[in-house]
C-alpha cells in the first residue's frame, strides 16, 4: 500500500478505537465533553482528510497515463475516508447522546464517590497526554466478548507493516521480480562487503554460496545452496533482516534479483534466470530432503536408562585431550591491569601518577581544545549505526570498515592494512584529506562523493547527526 | 598471600602465579606457632572511620573487588560483537538465580533501545480480531511469576569435536536463571480469539533489525510460554529484550524472541532462517534434525573448574555445580571424581524446578590428589546425562547444538584444573 494511504489510515483508525473507547469515561462530565471536544476536531481532520483526498484524487487523474492503479487506489481510498467520516459523525452524535445520560447519571453518582470518578478521569487523562494521540489513546479497552477487553484492532496497513514473513509455498511474497545480472549489482553493492562479491564470504562473516555435497564431511560448509531446504527462507530474510545495519531498505524486486544472484551463485540458475513470484516455488533446492524432525525420543532412548552405574564403570580412565593444547581459551586481561594497579598502590603512588597522567593529557592535547561535549555524546548515539563495521577508541582494530581513530584530518584510504575502494586510494593520492565539509558530505551520500565505495551504508539524512558524528569522530585523535 | 585484600587472585593467572606458594604455606602455618594476624589486632580503617552513606550508589553494582565476575566473549567466534553471543561467568557465581548483569547476551543485530511508550505488540493471523496492545495494556492482564533457565542452543557447542574452551564460563556460560513476571501467552491469544481448529502454531518476532523469527507449536504456545516484562523483580536489561521478551520454558534460547513485536497464528510453519540454516543439528550422514527446541538434561561443576581453581590445599572441598533440563526438574546429580569410574550422588540445595536451574553440592574432603571431576544430572522423565561419547555416537561431531554431554575437569594437586576428555 502506499505511504500516502497509511498516513490516512492511521488517524482514522485511531479515532474509531477512541469513539469506542469513550464510552468508558463518561462518568465524569468534564472527561465526556473534553472527549467530544476532541471527536469533533477528529472528526473535522478527518472531513479535511477528505477534501484532501479529492484534491489529490483529481491531481493524480492528471497523470492517469502513468498510474491508472494509484488513482483507483485513491479513489477506493477517499470512499473509504467518506464512510469514516460518516460513521464518526454518527458516532459523535451517539457519543452526545450518551453524554447527556451519563451527565445525568455522573452527577448522582459524583455525590457518591466523587474520588473514584476523579482517579478514572485522571488515568485516562494520563492516557491521553502520552504524545501519540491517534494511537495511544487507541489503548482503552474495546468491547470484545470474554476476554479482558484490552488493546486495540490492528489495521490493515499495520498488519501489512509487519506481517511480512514467507512461508516455503510462497505464501506472503509481493508481486515483482528481479534477474542475475541485477542481482550481481545489487548485491556487489549491498551485501559484498561482508558477504564478498561472489557470495563466497569475508573474514568470518557467512559464506552464502559453495559447500555442495560437503554436509557429512568433517568441517561442513553451510551455505544457501548446500544446506538452505527453502528458498522461502532467503527471500525473507534478505528481505526482512538484510543488509546488516540497513535492514528493510531493499524494495522487492532487489529482493528478487539478490536471490537470484545468490542462486546464479550456487550454480543453481544460468545467467539469464529471472526470479519473480510467479516462478518461485518452481526452483528446487539440493538440500530440501536433507532434514527430519526431531527424533531424539526414539534415536536416543537409550539416554532414558533411569539407573545409571554408579561402581566400577569402567577399568581405565585416561586424558584423551587437553583444552590447553589448543589454547584458544581468551585471556584475563583484567587481571594485568589489577596487578598494575596493585602495584602502584603499593608503592603508594598510584593516585600521583594518575593525576600527573590526566594533566599530560590536557596539556599535551593537540586535538582541538573546544569539542562540544554535549555533540560527541549525541554523535556515540549516532555512531551506533557505524559500529557494525568500525572501531574507534583504545585497541580498535579494522573490520568490515577501517579504524576510525584520528580520521578526521587524516588522507583518505590512507590506512595501509586497510583495503579501501579503487575510488577512495586515488582521492587520497590526489591529496584529499577529511574535514567538516567533504565528511558531511560523504555521510549524507556515501557513493556519490566516493563513487564505488566499499561503505554499503546508505547515509545519514538529518545534518545534526552528520554534525553529531563527525564530532564524536573528532574525540578520537590518532 | 594477602588473605583479606579482597583480591584473593580468582582469575586464572593470579592462581597460576601464587599457587605454588599458597600450598606449601598453607601446610606451614598448620604446625607452627600462629603470629598474631594484623587484620584482628591492629584497629582498622574502616572499623574505625565511616563509609559511603545511602544514595551514594542509587543504583548499585557489585563492590569494586568483584569485577572480574563479568561476561566475557570469545572473539574468534563470531565475525561482529554486534551479532554475536558472550558467556555468563558461572564459574563465579552461587544459588541458582543469575544477576542481570552478567547474565549472557546473545544478539543478531544488536541490543536496541526501545521505550515502553513506543512498545506494539500484535497479534495477527488466525484470530477473530487481530491486535495491537501498548506496554500499558499488557501490565493490566493477570500475571504469573516462574523461574527459568534459559540455555543457548549452542552453549557447549565449540565442545563436539574436542576439549576446546578453558572454562566452565565458556564451556557452559551461555546460560542464565531467572525469575521473570509475565503473562501467559495463551492468555493473549485467547484475546485475539485465536481459530482452535486451525491454528497449529505460533510465529513470534522481536522488534530489532534481525526481526529475529521462530515458530512454535500451538500446544506449546498455549501451555507454559509467558510474555515477560520484569526478570529477578526489576525490568528486563537492554540486552535481554527491554521491555519485553518471550519466556520459552525448557526450549533452546533463540525461541524467547527478544523486543517481542509480533505473535502471528497460523497453520504451518515459517521455516525462518533461525529454524532451517541455523538451529538444526547435521548428524554425521549429513542429514539434519529440526525442531530440535528441548534442551537435554546437562549439568556441569562450576568449582572447582578451570577459572575456579582449588585456592586451600588439602581438607575440605566444597565441590558445587548446576544442573537442568528442559524436559521438567532435575531429580538427582551425580559426580565422579575419577574420570566415571564411581560416582556418588550429590546434595541438591533444593529439590529440583521444572526447567530451573538446580544447584548441587558435594561436600568433601579433598585429599590433594589430581581429579577428573565430572556431573552427571538426571531428570524427572529418566534421562540420564550421556557422555560425550555416547552423544557422538548418535550424532557425530557437527551437530553445533543441543551438546549436553558430561564434562570432565582434570584438577590437579596444584589445584589448578582444565578441560580435558577422558577415555
Amino acid at each position: 500500500m502506499s505511504k500516502f494511504l497509511k498516513d490516512y489510515m492511521l488517524p482514522a483508525g485511531g479515532g474509531v478505537a477512541l469513539i469506542l473507547g469513550i464510552s468508558y469515561g463518561l462518568a465524569n462530565q468534564g472527561y465526556g465533553d473534553s472527549e467530544i471536544a476532541l471527536l469533533e476536531e477528529r472528526n473535522a481532520q478527518v472531513e479535511a482528510r477528505v477534501e484532501e483526498l479529492s484534491e489529490q484524487v483529481a491531481q493524480s487523474q492528471q497523470v492517469a497515463a502513468t498510474s491508472t492503479d494509484r488513482v483507483s487506489e485513491l479513489e477506493s481510498a477517499l470512499e473509504e475516508a467518506r464512510a469514516e467520516a460518516a460513521s464518526a459523525q454518527e458516532a459523535v452524535e451517539a457519543a452526545r447522546a450518551e453524554a447527556a445520560e451519563a451527565v445525568k447519571a455522573a452527577s448522582a453518582a459524583a455525590q457518591a464517590d466523587a474520588g473514584g470518578g476523579d482517579a478514572m478521569a485522571e488515568s485516562a487523562s494520563t492516557e491521553s497526554a502520552a504524545s501519540e494521540p491517534a494511537v495511544t489513546l487507541a489503548a482503552s479497552t474495546t468491547a470484545r466478548e470474554g476476554g479482558y477487553g484490552l488493546g486495540r484492532e490492528a489495521t490493515g496497513d499495520e498488519i501489512a507493516a509487519w506481517d511480512l514473513d514467507i512461508t516455503p509455498d510462497g505464501t506472503g511474497l509481493p508481486e515483482g521480480s528481479g534477474d542475475v545480472w541485477t542481482g550481481e549489482e545489487v548485491f556487489v553493492e549491498q551485501c559484498a562487503v561482508c558477504h564478498g562479491d561472489f557470495a563466497e564470504g569475508r573474514g568470518n562473516w557467512p559464506k552464502l554460496a559453495g559447500g555442495d555435497g560437503t554436509l557429512a564431511d568433517k568441517d561442513p560448509l553451510k551455505t544457501v545452496g548446500s544446506y538452505w531446504p527453502y528458498l522461502s527462507t532467503v527471500w525473507d530474510y534478505v528481505n526482512r533482516s538484510m543488509p546488516f545495519g540497513a535492514a528493510q531498505t531493499l524494495t522487492p524486486d532487489e529482493v528478487y534479483a539478490i536471490t537470484a544472484y545468490i542462486l546464479y551463485s550456487n550454480y543453481l540458475v544460468e545467467d539469464d534466470f529471472v526470479l519473480s513470484n510467479e516462478n518461485f516455488t518452481e526452483v528446487e533446492m539440493p538440500n530440501a530432503d536433507g532434514f527430519i524432525v526431531d527424533d531424539r525420543e526414539a534415536a536416543e532412548a537409550h539416554f532414558w536408562s533411569a539407573e545409571p552405574c554408579m561402581e566400577n564403570c569402567k577399568d581405565n580412565v585416561e586424558i584423551t585431550m587437553r583444552a590447553a593444547v589448543l589454547d584458544v581459551t581468551p585471556e584475563e586481561e583484567s587481571t594485568e591491569v589489577e596487578a598494575t594497579a596493585d602495584t602502584e598502590a603499593e608503592q603508594e603512588a598510584a593516585a600521583v601518577a594518575a593525576g600527573a597522567q590526566k594533566g599530560e593529557v590536557e596539556e599535551s592535547g593537540t586535538a582541538p581544545a573546544a569539542l562540544d561535549m554535549a555533540l560527541v555524546e549525541d554523535g556515540e548515539k549516532v555512531f551506533r549505526k557505524c559500529k557494525a563495521c568500525h572501531q574507534v577508541g583504545e585497541g580498535a582494530k579494522n573490520r568490515t570498515g577501517p579504524v576510525l581513530n584520528g580520521v578526521m584530518g587524516r588522507t583518505l584510504g590512507a590506512l595501509e592494512d586497510f583495503r579501501y575502494s579503487k575510488t577512495m586510494e586515488e582521492m587520497g593520492e590526489d591529496g584529499i584529506v577529511w574535514g567538516e565539509e567533504n565528511m558531511a558530505e560523504y555521510l549524507t551520500k556515501p557513493r556519490d562523493y566516493v563513487k564505488g565505495t566499499r561503505m554499503s551504508f546508505a547515509g545519514l539524512r538529518d545534518e545534526e547527526d552528520i554534525a553529531a558524528v563527525t564530532e564524536y569522530l573528532k574525540s578520537f585523535p590518532e | 598471600m594477602a588473605h583479606g585484600s579482597g583480591k584473593s587472585g580468582t582469575s586464572r593467572r593470579a592462581f597460576l602465579k601464587g599457587a605454588a606458594a599458597a600450598v606449601p604455606a598453607a601446610a606451614a602455618t598448620a604446625g607452627a606457632a600462629r603470629a598474631d594476624d594484623p587484620l584482628i589486632t591492629e584497629v582498622q580503617d574502616w572499623a574505625s572511620g565511616l563509609g559511603e552513606g545511602v544514595d551514594a550508589t542509587p543504583y548499585g553494582l557489585p563492590i569494586e573487588f568483584e569485577d572480574d565476575v563479568i561476561r566475557r566473549n570469545v572473539e574468534w567466534l563470531t565475525a561482529d560483537t554486534i551479532s554475536s553471543i558472550n558467556f555468563t561467568p558461572i564459574h563465579a557465581l552461587d544459588g541458582t538465580i543469575t544477576p542481570q548483569g552478567c547474565a549472557f547476551e546473545r544478539h543478531h543485530s544488536g541490543a536496541i533501545e526501545l521505550r515502553k511508550q513506543d512498545y506494539r505488540l500484535m497479534i495477527n493471523g488466525l484470530v477473530d480480531e487481530p491486535l495491537v496492545f501498548t506496554y500499558a495494556d499488557l501490565e493490566r492482564f493477570p500475571r504469573e511469576n516462574h523461574v527459568y533457565f534459559c540455555e543457548c542452543a549452542a552453549n557447549t557447542g565449540m565442545e563436539w569435536a574436542g576439549a576446546q574452551l578453558n572454562g566452565a564460563q565458556f564451556t557452559h556460560g551461555m546460560i542464565h536463571n531467572m525469575e521473570y513476571t509475565g503473562i501467559p501467552l495463551r492468555t493473549l491469544l485467547q484475546e485475539a480469539g485465536y481459530d482452535a481448529a486451525a491454528a497449529k502454531w505460533v510465529y513470534v518476532e522481536g522488534a530489532d533489525a534481525s526481526s529475529n523469527g521462530r515458530s512454535i507449536p500451538i500446544e506449546k504456545a498455549l501451555d507454559d510460554v509467558l510474555v515477560a516484562f520484569k526478570a529477578n523483580g526489576e525490568a528486563l536489561r537492554k540486552e535481554h529484550g527491554y521491555p519485553v521478551r518471550l519466556v520459552v520454558p525448557g526450549w533452546e534460547g533463540n525461541m524467547w524472541v527478544k523486543w517481542l513485536r509480533r505473535v502471528e497464528v497460523m497453520d504451518r510453519p515459517v521455516e525462518s532462517r533461525e529454524e532451517t540454516s541455523k538451529y538444526t543439528d547435521t548428524l554425521a550422514d549429513g542429514t539434519s534434525r529440526k525442531w530440535t527446541w528441548a534442551m537435554d538434561a546437562k549439568s556441569v561443576v562450576t568449582s572447582p573448574s578451570p577459572q575456579s581453581p582449588i585456592s586451600h590445599g588439602k581438607g575440605p572441598l566444597v565441590i558445587t555445580g548446576l544442573a537442568w533440563s528442559g524436559r521438567g526438574a532435575i531429580t538427582r546429580v551425580d559426580v565422579s571424581k575419577d574420570g566415571g569410574k564411581t560416582w556418588q550422588q550429590a546434595r541438591l540445595a533444593k529439590p529440583g524446578e521444572k526447567m530451573a536451574l538446580t544447584r548441587f553440592y558435594l561436600d568433601t574432603d579433598w585429599d590433594g590428589e589430581e581429579m577428573l571431576l565430572q556431573a552427571r544430572a538426571m531428570d524427572e522423565t529418566g534421562y540420564v546425562q550421556p557422555t560425550k561419547e555416547a552423544l557422538r555416537e548418535v550424532r557425530g561431531e557437527n551437530s553445533i547444538y543441543h551438546n549436553n554431554c558430561i564434562q570432565t575437569w582434570w584438577v590437579k594437586p596444584t589445584g589448578e584444573a582444565e578441560n580435558v576428555e577422558v577415555s
